[in-house]
């Protein structure tokens, strides 16, 4: 019986070196491997190494940070929904300063990578927190988050406009020192994705997150009031993946030259696979973490196992291949797919 | 350090109105402390529900047959826990533990009064045990709605110099809450400390009555978790720091057991305008508000900046 029993704590066993090259790149920043976790979803990766090796990842993305310490929102913050759930965090964190000096020491003497999440409420707070970062070191890309919809006043998503959208990313790339890329993170709740990612990517942005959360809300049927203090939270997990993984596709057919983070309930090796298939160089886990801490490094196995069941020599060539021509029937990787499921649906499947 | 295991059921039985689930978890027991408490993930691999549930840790066994095993109790309250009493002997279940800070222990041979409500009073027995380790008097005080919501009620009268029960439908014991029979125990017991766990409502009652008593005071609280190690700020609550600075601090892993007096309970639920990084209100148009509107609510016209 307690031969079933394994404590996953730890760096997980070395798997047999497989021949899939998993390196990627995002921008000018180059990754071992293409499994980030996703801003808010793993702090600044301090309490995920109780779990496995943060540096075995692509990179960690530090939640997003501000000028100034912030409370965040009132609580609960949080509820439970089908396949997913709402957040109304609101930002809390410590302040750029406390950051600098605590959080990405930490994660540069680990070896991790180090994605920085930005938010700002305004244009201005947007400049100042990458005027300051330009002069610091260990900073693997920088990542604009335009689109928190965590802020009490809606006017303050800029993705939701791509004329502010395009002066935040213009204001953070001019500041940043050339060889770190600045991503802009989108917000799937736009009439016209394609439209925000021209405008960004028009402004000097060198690739896209996609995506944040959706507004949501719940309410509770026995105090009839909305469960979050904040009312309205941002949707996340399983539930929205769809709606991610074609915000990816819209954006990938219309910019296939532009490196693409994809994320949203990403959960698998296979989820992550669909992401890369609709065009992302790379993937960011969030909610997964919450529901199986040692996800990040699980996934990066199986999308490995996955992309070598499917005769991939690296990554990089799976990136937007689902735009491409269906192959004639017959010819799909069938051992891989009859193997893993859930990749192809009835219509696809070789009979 | 907190370890994730792909533990076994080793047993689940009824206690009055709750199930007690015994794990088998090795890695999480040998480390386990009184107060800390263990996630567990729900609905099978597939699930729909991505929270992990989190529970007090009750008994912890460092070697069983089958090495170490956890125990928690339990009231099924939803879907989570509905899931989790259907469960059998030898079912896989994933496990996280132990997780956050545990009840800290006097140095010296103390008079410690336990006060529990309901399944709270779970984690106070292994407390209960440490305790009387160091040579402690133990006083317990346990509250329930009726008696089948009490917890332990025999084992606590066995490891207690008194055991004080009450009631709100009054069907054991005094009627009513601890809060009635808990000043007298203080001072009959002459206590040095007060332990609680239970509802906030409860906690906030104790603290109080301690506080006026001038006795040290440790609460474990419950909060709304979603990731349960400390990575996503949900489960906050304001707490007065050493340096007298109210934080919106994380009850997973600065918690769940705090100073009673160093919980700023009436703001719970609320960002108070002294906490760090406080909202600032910037537009003060008053707005006619609706009588429906649910109290505790930020009034609209706050921006956040
Ligand atoms: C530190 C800690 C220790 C706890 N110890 C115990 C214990 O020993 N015994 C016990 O019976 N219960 C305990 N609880 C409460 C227990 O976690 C909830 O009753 C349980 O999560 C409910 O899950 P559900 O799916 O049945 O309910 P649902 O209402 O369907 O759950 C929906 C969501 O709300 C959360 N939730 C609901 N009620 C609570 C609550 N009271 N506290 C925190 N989250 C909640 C769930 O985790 C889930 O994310 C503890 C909670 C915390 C935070
Ligand atoms: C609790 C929580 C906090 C988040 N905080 C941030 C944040 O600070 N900055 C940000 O850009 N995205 C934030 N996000 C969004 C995630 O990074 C991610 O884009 C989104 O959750 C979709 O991915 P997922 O479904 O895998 O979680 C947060 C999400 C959650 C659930
Ligand atoms: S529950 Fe995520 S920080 Fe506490």
């Amino acid at each position: 019986m307690s031969s079933t029993l394994t404590v996953r704590s730890a760096v997980p066993a070395v798997k047999a070196a497989s021949s899939v090259d998993m390196t990627t790149s995002l921008g000018r920043f180059e990754l071992p491997n293409p499994v980030l976790t996703a801003s808010g979803c793993a702090g600044a990766g301090q309490e995920l190494a109780q779990f496995f090796d943060v540096a075995a990842l692509g990179a960690i993305v530090t939640k997003s940070i501000m000028m100034n310490a912030r409370s965040g929102r009132a609580t609960p913050r949080m509820a439970e929904t089908p396949s997913g759930m709402l957040n109304s965090i609101g930002l809390q964190g410590p302040g750029l300063e406390v950051f600098l000096e605590r959080d990405l020491p930490w994660l540069v003497e680990r070896g991790a990578r180090a994605v920085v999440s930005i938010a700002g409420g305004s244009v201005d707070e947007f400049t100042k927190l990458a005027m300051r970062l330009r002069e610091v070191r260990g900073i693997s890309m920088i990542e604009a988050n335009i689109s928190c919809p965590n802020v009490e006043d809606r006017g303050q998503v800029f993705a939701c406009d791509p004329r502010s959208a395009a002066e935040v990313v213009q204001a953070v790339r001019r500041a940043v020192r050339s060889e770190v890329p600045v991503f802009a993170k989108l917000s799937p709740d736009v009439t016209d994705i394609v439209a925000i990612a021209r405008s960004c990517v028009a402004a000097g942005a060198d690739g896209l997150s996609m995506t944040n959360t959706l507004l949501g809300i719940v309410i509770d049927t026995d105090t009839m009031r909305p469960v979050l203090a904040g009312v309205t939270g941002g949707l996340s997990g399983p539930a929205i993946r769809p709606v991610a993984l074609r915000c990816v596709w819209q954006v990938h057919a219309a910019m296939p030259e532009v490196p693409i983070l994809g994320m949203g309930g990403i959960r698998t090796g296979l989820d992550a696979l669909q992401f890369i298939l609709a065009g992302a160089s790379a993937v960011s886990i969030g909610t997964e973490i919450f529901h199986d801490p040692m996800s990040p490094v699980r996934i990066l196995a199986e999308l490995e196992d996955a992309l070598a069941a499917r005769g991939f020599a690296g990554v990089a060539d799976a990136v937007g291949l689902a735009h491409g021509e269906r192959p004639p029937a017959g010819e799909f990787p069938i051992d891989a797919a009859h193997h893993h499921g859930q990749l192809l649906t009835p219509d696809d499947n070789p009979v | 350090m907190p370890v994730q295991v792909n533990g076994e059921v080793l047993s689940l039985r009824r206690v009055g109105a709750y199930h007690a689930m015994t794990v088998v978890a090795p890695g999480v027991a040998e480390i386990a402390k009184p107060g800390q408490f263990v996630t567990v993930a729900v609905g099978g691999p597939d699930t729909s529900m991505m929270m992990r549930r989190p529970f007090s840790i009750y008994q912890i066994r460092e070697r069983g047959v089958y090495g170490g095993t956890v125990e928690f109790i339990f009231s099924i309250e939803g879907r989570g826990t509905a899931w989790l009493a259907a469960r059998q002997a030898h079912e896989p279940i994933d496990i996280v533990g132990p997780l956050g800070k545990a009840f800290s222990l006097p140095r010296e041979p103390a008079t410690c009064v336990l006060v529990g409500g309901g399944y709270g009073t779970a984690p106070l027995f292994p407390l209960a045990d440490a305790l009387r380790a160091r040579g402690c008097r133990i006083d317990f005080v346990m509250g329930a709605s009726k008696e089948e919501r009490l917890f332990g009620a025999l084992d606590a009268k066995r490891i207690s110099a008194t055991l004080s029960v009450t009631t709100e439908d009054g069907s054991v014991g005094h009627r009513g809450r601890v809060s009635d029979v808990l000043p007298d125990v203080l001072s009959s017991s002459k206590a040095d400390v007060v332990y609680a766990c239970g509802p906030m409502g409860m906690l906030r009652a104790v603290s109080r009555i301690a506080d006026a008593a001038g006795i040290a005071c440790q609460i474990a609280v419950e909060e709304l978790m979603a990731c349960g190690v400390g990575v996503c700020m949900t489960c906050v609550l304001p707490v007065v720091g050493d340096d007298g600075v109210t934080r919106m601090v994380r009850s997973c892993v600065d918690g769940p057991v705090f100073h009673g007096d160093r919980v700023r309970f009436d703001d719970i639920g609320t960002i108070p305008a002294d906490a760090l990084g406080a909202p600032q209100p910037i537009v003060v148009k008053p707005q006619p508000r609706s009588s429906l509107k649910p109290t505790g609510q930020q009034a609209s016209a706050e921006v956040t900046r």
